[in-house]
């Protein structure tokens, strides 16, 4: 790791600098993660007194556990369903105004806001477009044949997170493919329509090719938002229901330990969070230094 | 472009046009809603038009009298929102441009562990995490006070690497002629550093005060005295009610007022929200 050529000579203050982050750091972040980990191998009798040590046991009954599976199962749809419908919108909406000169910077503006909405807030929105006594979406549905019921029926309850959850990404997505197709070189579109190419043509096999490190760089990102900030979203809306049909991973952590009280259990499952977060983080870091030039 | 073919740019309008429109609907059937009595809202037919209730239920979410369900007034949970967000931007700022001035214009022990330590935290949302760190704070006794909701969400790696990687492109030569002319570290850092980073700061102040504003996991945790409640967390109470109808009328009023003070920043600030944006997420 890189320092100055010249650097200050002086032995206290660096230190002194660092304190506040390094306090912080350590008191609400590694502190607590290492609980969590140490919990994760205990386990408490009811009254919270005292804790015996029982080894990977929490983590063997999770991985058999049926609803943790599910969960485990339900968190990647929900993930893939998510990044996919978000990235594509995202890439449809900044491929248009890439194409525009001079309305772009207005069609930007009309399309960011929504960064700058709650999880929450989004998740109450679709709630009450799809509520079934007073939605609008419900009651077109209605009309098209369709009773739609997130309260009973599990799959209208994942599409509905789905579709809070894209919402709330899309302004994301179309920024960072927005400036990525803003830095292809001119030149080789030039080049590829002398040469003949029409504009699909020239999209597929110049500027797809060009943009896949955004791309990969956009979904990691994604799956680590639908997988973590999301829980504003499925809290306000379905509370993880109908029958556990939209209880992603972090919805399960917290209500089986804030809700639940059941700790060990909980504790494992922030752990084996922490490893895809660990891996995900790892991933995009090292697309950021390639990324990075000092 | 490339070529100007009249199809493709009316195309062009047609994805953006309903583009926006697929963005905006719901935040217009919301006001559309805010704008309408209760009964009209539950009789069936939904009106897609603006109705003539606007002045009366906005004055009625905002007036301390519409606390219900043991809520407190809109506008205590307006201001505990608004404090949180600016603890946070204030604080993340502070911290994370003194320990990036720390790791790269000294040489110390340790420097490099407490980079990586810093580095793990950007691994750790609250999310994953939240049994154990609630604990730490109960044990801390901060449970419903502003430092509880604010200062476990402070530590930031992101900022820090935003000014770290800022502060390897500011050129050598000025801290060398700091030197010579006598300046220690203190004064180059307030008279040189500080003024070159003013508008990192500023990209990320819109950043943070978004991040700030919408949080909802945290508070619901830490907060049991609904004199701390933020807008996110009423919003949600509004709406879980055991008996009787949800107020919609209300609910989309008080929800169009919460999204308006980070929306409005980042369409007024919109250089600097994608720069904030950008820089701090790559």
């Amino acid at each position: 790791m890189d320092t100055k050529r010249t650097i200050f000579p002086n032995r206290v203050l660096p230190y002194l600098l660092l304190a506040p982050q390094l306090v912080i750091t350590l008191v609400f972040f590694i502190w607590p993660a290492g609980q969590a980990v140490k919990s994760s191998f205990e386990r408490e009798d009811p009254f919270g007194l005292s804790a015996s040590f029982v080894g990977f046991q929490h983590y063997a009954r999770l991985l058999k556990d049926p609803l943790y599976l599910d969960s485990l199962g339900r968190t990647a749809v929900f993930a893939v369903a998510v990044t996919a419908l978000s990235m594509a919108l995202g890439l449809a909406l900044a491929v248009a105004v890439n194409r525009l000169v001079r309305s772009g910077r207005v069609y930007t503006t009309l399309l960011v806001w929504p960064y700058a909405v709650a999880p929450v807030i989004a998740g109450l929105l679709w709630w009450f477009l799809f509520n079934s006594t007073t939605g609008v979406l419900a009651y077109f549905l209605g009309q098209l044949g369709i009773r739609w019921d997130h309260n009973l029926n599990g799959t209208h309850a994942m599409i509905l997170i789905v579709i809070a959850a894209a919402w709330k990404q899309v302004s994301y997505n179309f920024l960072f493919f927005l400036a990525g197709l803003q830095s292809v070189p001119h030149s080789l579109i030039e080049a590829a329509a002398i040469d003949g190419s029409g504009p699909v043509k020239r999209f597929f096999t110049i500027v797809l090719p060009l943009l896949s490190p955004t791309t990969f760089f956009l979904f990691i990102v994604n799956v680590n938002y639908t997988m973590f900030d999301t829980f504003a979203i499925v809290d306000a809306t379905t509370a993880g229901g109908p029958a556990q049909a939209t209880t992603i991973l972090v919805y399960k952590v917290y209500n089986d330990g804030y809700l639940g009280l059941n700790l060990g259990s909980s504790s494992a499952q922030s752990v084996l969070l922490m490893l895809i977060v660990v891996v995900l983080t790892v991933i995009q870091f090292r697309y950021v230094e390639r990324r990075v030039q000092y | 472009m490339v070529e100007n073919r009249p199809f493709l740019t009316f195309l062009t309008h047609l994805v953006l046009v309903a583009g926006v429109v697929l963005v905006a609907f719901p935040v217009y059937v919301a006001f559309i809603a805010s704008t309408h009595t209760r009964e009209m809202l539950v009789g069936g037919m939904i009106p897609l038009l603006p109705g003539g209730h606007f002045i009366e239920n906005y004055t009625q979410v905002l007036s301390a009298s519409s606390a219900a369900n043991g809520l407190p007034s809109y506008m205590l949970m307006a201001l505990n929102s608004l404090g949180m967000a600016l603890i946070i931007t204030f604080g993340k700022i502070v911290i994370s441009i003194l320990s990036a001035f720390a790791i790269v214009y000294f040489r110390f022990r340790f420097r490099l562990l407490a980079f990586w330590i810093i580095f793990i935290t950007l691994m750790l949302p609250v999310e994953v995490r939240i049994i154990p760190t609630y604990k730490v704070v109960a044990d801390l006794g901060m449970l419903n006070s502003y430092p509880g909701l604010t200062v476990p969400l402070i530590a930031s790696a992101t900022a820090t690497f935003l000014f770290r990687q800022f502060f390897m492109t500011v050129p050598d030569e000025l801290m060398e002629a700091a030197r010579v002319d006598g300046s220690g570290p203190l004064k180059f850092f307030r008279d040189i550093l500080l003024p070159l980073s003013r508008t990192n700061i500023a990209a990320l102040c819109v950043i943070l005060f978004i991040y700030g504003w919408i949080q909802y996991l945290w508070p619901l945790l830490v907060t049991t005295d609904p004199g701390y409640y933020t807008l996110m967390m009423g919003l949600k109470r509004m709406v879980a009610v055991q008996d009787g109808e949800v107020q919609w009328h209300l609910v989309m009023a008080g929800a169009i007022l919460a999204m308006l003070p980070p929306v409005l920043v980042v369409i007024l600030m919109q250089r600097l929200f994608i720069r904030g944006l950008t820089e701090t997420e790559k």
